[in-house]
């Protein structure tokens, strides 16, 4: 069976006035039925132009040059706007950031549900009712019937993240990516969101893409890991994997730079210098001027190369694998 | 929402108690009205009979107190030209103002619109270049230029359109209007046009701006990512928010247009309230004036008021009441 999300080489640009800035560089990742990956990466990487790739959302100013994005092997680039509309919401949903910003200030959660679900089923306006209410229930709101009336600033961040996770999970779609969906809300309800969004991902079957810079929520949640740099993947593979015993610089150096792997009061190690603007991306690897191990090698671009089954590395001089 | 309501009827009569002091006294520094009523061979004893029988021998702190009590008992005086009360005049020409205005508002909404939305989704197109120059001219124009030029060119030239008038009236509920027949509106067209041009600029301008930064919002493409069709994304769910802004506007600006028809009234000899006024002015018959004056003061009051209830409808945060996190 395809996998639910398969990209190969996909290339998006933003067209400006300095001519085409490609954010994504050849984006290789391949998500399988009920898997959940984290794309990891600085702010700017290119994980939410990535998304937006695969839903074709991308704001007017860009496009995609390159490549290949299959959802349950259908060539999404080939498709027409209305087809691609059929399929947003049914077959590949989005959870966002900023849950004060998700739902629309001025129309009632009941409208905002029903719309989102019968633009694919024809409900009659009773059934589709119950159905929101039902999937607001699943994501553990109480009195749903209550909340159905409300807008959204009569609720709680938390509690308006909860509905757009029931609106995206209304049509059981196969892949969902959530993008930064904790990262604007408290720790204590970040764990929460984290368990709902896993639970129901778990019980539906649902394929997640969960987008995110905090490599600390990571180890919890996914099963495999995709390391987002400069609008490249430059490591992936299976989650404790990639954790322990990181084989690409830059993963090494998130890794050490998340406050838990280290005592307290000890200084955090930090990556020397920033990442690279669209603008100054460098010729070879887009790391190299931050990099420790760089060789005249670098100058050239990596290409990923599997550096032990499911594992993915775009390194000319990768760290030293387990025990090797 | 009642306690709001009654906070701003209460400021509102404040505000109309300052304003009838500076109508007042503000209409008896501008000039004499005796000389405009005496002939020339008037001697001094006929002039002092006139003085008396307008009121105008006392002193003026009793002058103004005596307005004071008439005006709340809804007597705003007798118009010295027409003799009757200055209310009932009003009243007499208020309906073709409002006529005229509700016309502009219409026309402004029906066009402003569709043209400031398809301005906002195609902000590079030439149609909408077009139209943004269109909207800059209806602000920078002025209006009796524009009158006059509509009126050489349909009724001189063209001989399409009548130049004055309202032409043929029926009655609606007791009121005369002309909407409703081919006459009418033939009539009312490049009146409530020339009116509505201001108007018109600012929804335009409005919608399109609420356009291009609605489109950007998150929720928008929340909603797009769900499926939910362009058409409702557009139309309901982006339009619901660039709405509330437009609303607000022109409920301002709708009071001041029909204070401001003045101009447009004079040049297509409209028979509205303003050019009652202009003809008020000329023989300044401080009655019709000062009533004008109130009238207008206690409609923007009121258009204020019904503008922010309505907001609070349509905007559910800023609804009273309503409960917040
Ligand atoms: N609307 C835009 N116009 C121009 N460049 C953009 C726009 N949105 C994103 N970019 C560029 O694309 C790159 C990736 O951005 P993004 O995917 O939002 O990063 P991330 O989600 O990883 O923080 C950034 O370098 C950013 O400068
Ligand atoms: S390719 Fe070279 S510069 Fe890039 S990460 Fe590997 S060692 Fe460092
Ligand atoms: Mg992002």
């Amino acid at each position: 069976m395809a996998p639910v999300l398969d990209i190969r080489g996909l290339r998006t640009a933003f067209a400006t006035a300095a001519g085409d800035l490609h954010a994504l560089d050849g984006i290789d990742l391949v998500v399988n039925r009920g898997e959940i990956v984290a794309l990891v990466g600085e702010s700017g990487s290119g994980k939410s132009v990535t998304g937006f790739s695969i839903t074709g959302l991308l704001p007017a100013a860009a496009r995609v040059t390159a490549g290949e994005v299959r959802l349950n092997g259908i060539d999404l680039r080939a498709l027409s706007p209305a087809a691609m509309r059929s399929l947003r919401g049914r077959k590949v949903a989005m959870i966002f950031q900023d849950p004060m910003m998700t739902l629309n200030p001025v129309l009632r959660i009941d409208t905002q549900m029903t719309d989102a679900l019968r633009a694919h089923l024809p409900l009659g306006r009773a059934e589709a009712r119950a159905r929101c209410a039902a999937a607001l229930a699943e994501v553990g709101i109480d009195e749903p019937e209550a909340r159905l009336k409300m807008y959204p600033h009569q609720l709680s961040g938390g509690m308006r993240q909860r509905v757009a996770i029931a609106i995206a999970l209304l049509h059981s779609p196969d892949l969902v990516i959530a993008d930064e969906p904790t990262t604007a809300l408290d720790v204590t309800i970040q764990g929460q969101i984290l368990a709902v969004v896993q639970r129901l991902c778990r019980e539906k079957g649902t394929a997640l893409v969960w987008i995110t810079h905090d490599l600390a929520v990571v180890a919890g949640i996914a099963d495999r890991i995709a390391v987002m740099y400069a609008g490249r993947i430059v490591e992936q593979g299976p989650v404790d994997a990639v954790l322990d015993a990181p084989r690409h610089p830059y993963t090494r150096g998130l890794i050490d730079s998340v406050p838990a792997s280290h005592p307290k009061g000890q200084r955090l190690p930090q990556i020397p210098g920033r990442m690279p603007t669209l603008t100054e991306l460098p010729e070879g690897c887009a790391f190299a001027p931050r990099c420790t191990r760089r060789s005249a090698a670098c100058a050239a671009r990596p290409d990923p190369a599997e550096a032990a089954p499911g594992r993915w590395v775009r390194c000319f001089h990768p760290l030293p694998g387990a025990g090797g | 929402m009642l306690e709001f309501i009654l906070r701003r009827v209460a400021q509102a009569v404040l505000v109309l108690f300052v304003m009838t002091l500076l109508v007042f006294f503000g209409v008896h520094v501008i000039g004499n009205p005796v000389y405009i009523f005496a002939s020339s061979e008037c001697t001094r004893e006929c002039l002092n009979d006139i003085i008396a029988n307008l009121g105008l021998d006392r002193p003026i702190w009793e002058q103004y107190w005596l307005f004071l009590g008439n005006l709340l008992q809804g007597d705003l005086g007798r118009s010295f030209t027409h003799g009757v009360p200055a209310m009932s005049l009003i009243w007499q020409r208020f309906p073709a103002t409002l006529e005229l205005a509700t016309a502009a508002l219409v026309l402004a909404l029906a066009a402003g619109l569709p043209l400031g939305l398809y301005a906002g989704l195609r902000p590079d197109s030439p149609v909408s270049k077009a139209i943004m120059g269109f909207s800059m001219l209806g602000f920078s124009v002025p209006i009796f230029w524009i009158g006059l030029i509509l009126i050489l060119t349909f009724s001189v030239r063209l001989g399409w359109l009548p130049a004055i008038g309202r032409g043929q009236l029926v009655e609606v509920l007791g009121v005369r209007v002309s909407f409703l027949t081919l006459d009418g509106l033939r009539h009312l067209a490049m009146p409530s046009f020339t009116l509505s041009l201001i108007m018109m600029s600012m929804v335009i301008r409005l919608t399109r701006a609420g356009m291009r930064e609605v489109l950007h919002t998150d929720y928008i493409r929340f909603a797009r990512a769900n499926g939910i069709r362009e058409s409702r994304v557009i139309g309901v769910h982006a339009m619901k928010n660039i709405l509330i802004p437009v609303v607000t506007v022109l409920g301002m600006e709708f009071a001041s247009v029909i204070a401001f028809a003045v101009v447009t009234e004079s040049i297509f000899s409209w028979p509205g309230v303003g050019k009652m006024l202009i003809d008020a002015i000329a023989v300044l018959d401080r009655p019709l004036i000062v009533a004008y004056l109130i009238f207008v003061v206690v409609m923007f009051v009121t258009l204020n008021l019904l503008v922010d209830i309505l907001y609070s409808v349509l905007d559910p945060r800023v609804r009273v009441g309503g409960r917040t996190r």
